[in-house]
């Protein structure tokens, strides 16, 4: 579904992804891992288009085609989803309306018919329940006076909705207690279908208790360093990452 | 107010002169003495003012030589083309039950016109008819409230106007339907212009919504140059809505002068979709205590096109509150002017005075002047202002991007909820629907900057 090779890409001028190889098949959920400024959140931006980043080398194949040569919104249209680790606030545009839009772009793309406004009510109700979110928060404006929980919970509401093939979670754990935790990683796996699959992004091993990953990356100065199953991730748990990155160090200075 | 006497003005061969004298002469034998004062006067303020130049304070940013220089001939006797109700659709608000009144290039028409309320007391009507036949009830209201011996063009209304709306509103009325006016400009010739003259007197107690819509028939030069007065009396509630929607090519002047007695709320929205120039002097004057005003207004201006707001609220009174927020949209070539004063009179303590004005400004060649203005003289007051200029969010648009939205419509989103803030204000829902759709319209035929 996705291949990434060689992969890099530079911010203000400094380089932050340094030959990223990643394979995803459809039913597969990857965790990439990595301490803070490894380039985790940097590859999610390069990979759902954000402007800002300057690709230097390599390509990304999504469903065999060239997703870096798609716009942002042609991503999305394509099935690629970002749920954001800080989404940002929209004042004035309601968050229904917004994801009606949304999806009925998406589906016109693929040339579906739009849903109309009792379909799309319908569709809400059904993924809303499984979120706890209310009708009276997504009558208001897009994130707007949401905390942070209710912030990522509307984001895994709208990835419920807009029903990607790959999505991508950016940190979707920081700044939620336990229990929002739970819901949010609760609404990721209901998704979870052999057909689609899941990236998830995190510095934390504990959203990895409730998501349970196939494969498990440590990014490392723009490298992924390390590969494994669901136990390195216990590993880095209890030993931190020091010890991969003396390790890397060891093999190949600077 | 002496001030404007010492600015620079344009002294040009003034048509209005003989175009004054004429109508003097013709009205001589069948007008009322006071009301060929009230034009005298009018007229003679229009004189020593002069039409404002670049380095009048007041008029800065906006630059009336175009006009100044403009062949400008009042219509003063008119044939009204034969207009009908299917003429009028685009204006009329869908689902509005009102009172309508309707004005061809400023003369009322009866045809077109439609008085559906029905109450003791109330009188709507034109104020041509009223000036003959309600005498007492209009002659110690016009022309005491809005500034002739200060605005040019309030003065220059003075002398010209041939009619509009008079509304009397009789206490402790709560008017149901709202009163629509409707005047619409059919540009007749190259030079023309129009003076329509407004008075809205809303008794103790009463309650009154007022629309007025500024539309021409085809887009082509015109002048219209309008003055509404209106008066709140002790505790009365009035909402005026001034929607101006003439063409790209149409230049609009307007001054609304509004009264408060005590315990009185206003509110006042205008929506300036934008011409050559359209200026709007909206003015509130607290003569008792305890009064509120909203002034809420969205101006928009493109290629070639200035759209000014000027406004004042002089808290004259002790516990009087007042709101204003202004967001303006400028693209292409456009200026956008805002100026806002608020005057806190010595004793007006408690005054509560909050002015906003947003600006998006979507090209690099658009212009916003931004100016608030507070002369502060009581000391037990809250009055804060704010100004922001910006673009649209680059974070919010990458989110709607990242959604599957495309870029255009994702720009079209953020316009809209940035105009609805402003829109959804407007109380009455039909009206708020109607201005919300044309808006949408506007702002949907905005060019898009390429590669952006």
């Amino acid at each position: 579904m996705l291949e990434i090779k060689n992969l890099m890409a530079k911010v203000e001028g400094k380089n932050i992804l340094k030959g990223i190889n990643l394979r995803v098949k459809p039913g597969e959920v990857h965790a990439i891992m990595g301490p803070n400024g490894s380039g985790k959140s940097t590859l999610a931006s390069v990979l759902v288009g954000r402007s800002a980043y300057e690709i230097t080398g390599g390509e990304v194949l999504f469903e065999g085609k060239d997703l870096l040569a798609l716009k942002a919104e042609e991503r999305a249209r394509a099935g690629v989803f970002l749920a954001f680790q800080y989404p940002v606030e929209i004042p004035g545009v309601n968050c229904t309306y917004f994801l009606k839009m949304a999806l009925n772009e998406i589906r016109k793309s693929r040339g579906l018919e739009p849903l109309d406004a009792v379909d799309f009510l319908a569709l809400m109700k059904e993924k809303m329940k499984y979120l706890e979110l209310s009708e009276s928060l997504l009558s208001r404006a897009v994130n707007e006076g949401f905390s942070g929980g209710e912030k990522k919970r509307n984001e895994v509401f709208q990835m419920a909705i807009l029903d990607p093939k790959l999505a991508i979670l950016d940190e979707t754990d920081s700044g939620l207690d336990i229990d929002a935790l739970k819901v949010v990683a609760e609404g990721v796996n209901r998704l979870k279908r052999p057909d689609n699959a899941q990236i998830v992004i995190t510095h934390y091993q504990r959203l990895l208790d409730y998501i349970v990953p196939d494969f498990v990356h440590v990014l490392y100065n723009g490298r992924i360093v390390k590969s494994g199953g669901k136990d390195l991730a216990l590993e880095l748990e209890e030993r931190g990452y020091d010890w991969i990155i003396s390790a890397v160090s060891e093999a190949a200075p600077n | 107010m002496t001030e404007t006497l010492s600015n620079p003005v344009f002294r040009p061969i003034d048509p209005y002169v003989s175009a004054f004298e004429r109508l003097f002469a013709a009205e001589q034998d069948r007008t009322p003495d006071w009301i060929s004062k009230l034009r005298q006067n009018g007229f003679m303020h229009y004189q020593e003012l002069g039409l404002p130049g670049p380095d009048h304070e007041e008029w800065r940013f906006t630059n009336i030589s175009p006009l100044a220089s403009r062949p400008t001939v009042p219509i003063l006797v008119h044939t009204h083309p034969p207009l009908t109700m299917a003429n009028l659709q685009p204006w009329l608000i869908p689902g509005l039950e009102c009172n309508r009144l309707v004005f061809i290039d400023g003369h009322y028409s009866a045809q077109l016109s439609e008085i559906k309320s029905k109450a003791e007391g109330l009188k709507i009507c034109s104020l041509a008819r009223a000036m003959t036949i309600k005498t007492a009830l209009v002659e110690p209201h016009l022309g005491r409230h809005a500034q002739a011996t200060s605005q040019a063009f309030v003065a220059l209304n003075t002398a010209f106007f041939q009619d509009g709306a008079f509304i009397w509103v009789p206490a402790g009325l709560a008017l149901v339907e709202p009163v629509h006016l409707l005047f619409i400009s059919t540009v007749p010739e190259t030079g023309a212009s129009i003076h329509p003259r407004n008075l809205i007197l809303v008794q103790r107690d009463a309650r009154l919504q007022v629309i007025e819509t500024y539309a021409q028939l085809k887009e082509g030069e015109n002048l219209t140059n309008t003055v509404t007065e209106i008066v709140a009396g002790p505790n009365a509630r009035v909402e005026h809505c001034k929607y101006q929607c003439e063409g790209p090519q149409s230049y609009h002047l307007a001054a609304i002068q509004i009264h408060q007695e005590a315990h009185s709320e206003t509110v006042s929205h205008s929506i300036s979709l934008g011409g050559r120039l359209a200026r709007n002097d909206i003015q509130s004057h607290f003569a008792g205590a305890g009064g509120n005003s909203l002034f809420n207004g969205l101006y928009l201006a493109g290629n070639d096109q200035l759209t000014d707001h000027h406004t004042v609220i002089d808290h004259a009174q002790p516990h009087c509150g007042s709101h204003e927020f202004y967001n303006g949209i400028l693209h292409g070539r456009g200026r956008g002017v805002f100026n806002g004063k608020i005057f806190v009179r010595p004793g007006a303590q408690k005054t509560e005075a909050k002015q906003t004005n947003r600006n998006l400004v979507l090209s690099d060649e658009a212009v916003i002047d931004t100016k608030p203005q507070l002369e502060i003289f009581a000391d037990d007051v809250k009055c804060t202002h704010g100004a922001t200029v910006g673009q649209l969010d680059s974070e919010a648009l990458f989110y709607l991007q990242s959604r599957g939205i495309g870029r255009d419509l994702a720009r079209q989103m953020l316009m809209h909820a940035f105009a609805q803030e402003i829109i959804d204000r407007v109380g009455n829902e039909p009206l708020r629907d109607y201005l919300d759709a044309r808006v949408q319209e506007q702002l949907a035929a905005i060019p898009l900057p390429v590669n952006s």
